[in-house]
């Protein structure tokens, strides 16, 4: 399945959410994650629309106050409301934020099928972020966070985090 | 449909949520090692974030300034509306897993769906949910083989748990009068067209493992119309106690 619809966003808007980021990926702004579904200025007023990565993700009620401290600084009023759908998915992470992603530490989302073959432990593909080595196996499939597997390079011996495929 | 009715369809969907949630919860720290602890209470979270969804629908529906705190801490037992399931307790690490993979079995093939609800937010909730869900299902499905075809010790421990919890199953497959009239409006699920692919999917995992599904129980249910089993005033007393002790509390 594939998500076809763009997010609605006022280009005057950019340079204040590009200042916004992850509570949990500090590298992350919430332009890179995708989490941005609307933002656009009526009247003086911004208003955002902005979609959980994880149901339960305690970072969206840090990032809806961050955007709305952004906006005031910047003289704006802001207005975050959640909305569901259509559900967030990986694929929406920008090729900039998985770049950024992985130089931070964390192993970008592969695609769904090798997603599934990796944390069913069949194959060896999750890129190690520290030297580059995909002889990497699971050690669990839930991380520091939701969103996230913990992994192991078997060349280098680190652990990482593996930001686990959503669609 | 009937606001009132709908407002109750959801909470016999939701309760599952934070009863499961909250016994997951109590796991935390307390886990078998770090990983399952980590994991446990990182699938109470999935859980917790979609009860939010649902809560906030119905407080929506109660009107008069309700929040999704009034809904899910201010309820008297016999006004939740769980499956007995979900309230069992934490016995061994056995009963964790094996409540988890009989609920997470039911529980992807009912958001499955309610995907195609006619209702824009329940859809909506179940498209968001059924990521996290099929993740769950994996999680508590590899532990169960691990257990039941691993040790002698965890074979036994993990076929005493399946004994224990079968016969809570049943009652995920039968309807009350909400889930009825849900179904009739399109807004609900039809339960029993469920119960196949549920009995040849645990069937699956059960024989990889080794274990076997008891024979002719006898079934328990009522927790769909508010009759617990003892275990659940405990829980509430537990997840209430904030609430109760002080009203209107807030993070």
């Amino acid at each position: 399945m594939t998500v076809t619809e763009k997010p609605h966003i006022d280009t005057t808007l950019i340079p204040i959410l590009e200042r916004v980021s992850d509570p949990e990926i500090p590298v992350l702004s919430v332009l890179d994650l995708g989490v941005i579904r609307e933002a656009v200025e009526e009247n003086g007023l911004v208003k955002i629309k902005l979609t959980p990565t994880y149901s339960g993700c305690p970072a969206m009620d840090v990032m809806s106050d961050d955007l709305k401290a952004a906006f005031h600084k910047e003289g704006k009023t802001a207005e975050v409301s959640l909305v569901l759908s259509p559900a967030w998915t990986t694929d929406w992470i920008s090729e900039k934020g998985k770049e950024k992603m992985e130089a931070y530490g964390i192993a970008a989302p592969l695609e769904a099928s090798a997603d599934k073959e990796v944390l069913l432990g069949e194959k060896r593909l999750v890129k190690c972020p520290q030297c580059g080595s995909t002889n990497t196996h699971l050690v669990s499939q839930f991380g520091s966070t939701a969103c996230k597997a913990l992994f192991q390079c078997d060349d280098c011996h680190e652990p990482f985090d593996y930001f686990k495929c959503l669609k | 449909m009937e606001q009132q009715h709908l407002y109750n369809y959801i909470l016999g969907i939701a309760d599952n949520n934070l009863i499961l949630g909250q016994r997951l919860g109590e796991l935390c720290g307390h886990g078998p090692n770090l990983e399952t602890d980590i994991a446990l209470t990182n699938i109470a979270l999935d859980l917790f974030g979609q009860v939010r969804s649902y809560y906030q629908y119905a407080a929506q529906i109660l009107g008069e300034g309700a929040t999704e705190d009034d809904v899910a801490f201010l309820r008297k037992e016999r006004e939740y509306r769980n499956v007995l399931l979900v309230e069992q307790p934490n016995t061994h690490f056995g009963y964790v897993i094996g409540r988890q993979f009989l609920f997470d079995v039911f529980h992807y093939l009912f958001i499955e769906q309610l995907q195609h609800s006619n209702d824009e937010t329940l859809s909506a909730i179940a498209k968001k949910a059924i990521k996290e869900v099929s993740y769950h299902k994996r999680f508590s499905g590899d532990w169960i083989k691990r257990l039941g075809d691993g040790t002698k010790e965890s074979q036994a421990k993990m076929q005493e748990a399946i004994d224990a919890l079968w016969p809570y199953t049943q009652e995920l497959f039968e309807m009350n009068a909400f889930e009825k009239e849900a179904l009739e409006n399109q807004v609900g699920v039809n339960l029993p067209e469920l119960k196949e692919a549920y009995d040849e999917q645990v069937g699956q995992v059960l024989q990889e493992a080794t274990l076997k599904i008891p024979e002719n129980p006898y079934f328990h249910k009522g927790g769909k119309e508010g009759i617990h089993t003892e275990h659940m005033g405990y829980l509430l007393s537990d997840l209430q106690y904030m609430q109760r002790t002080y009203p209107n509390m807030n993070w």
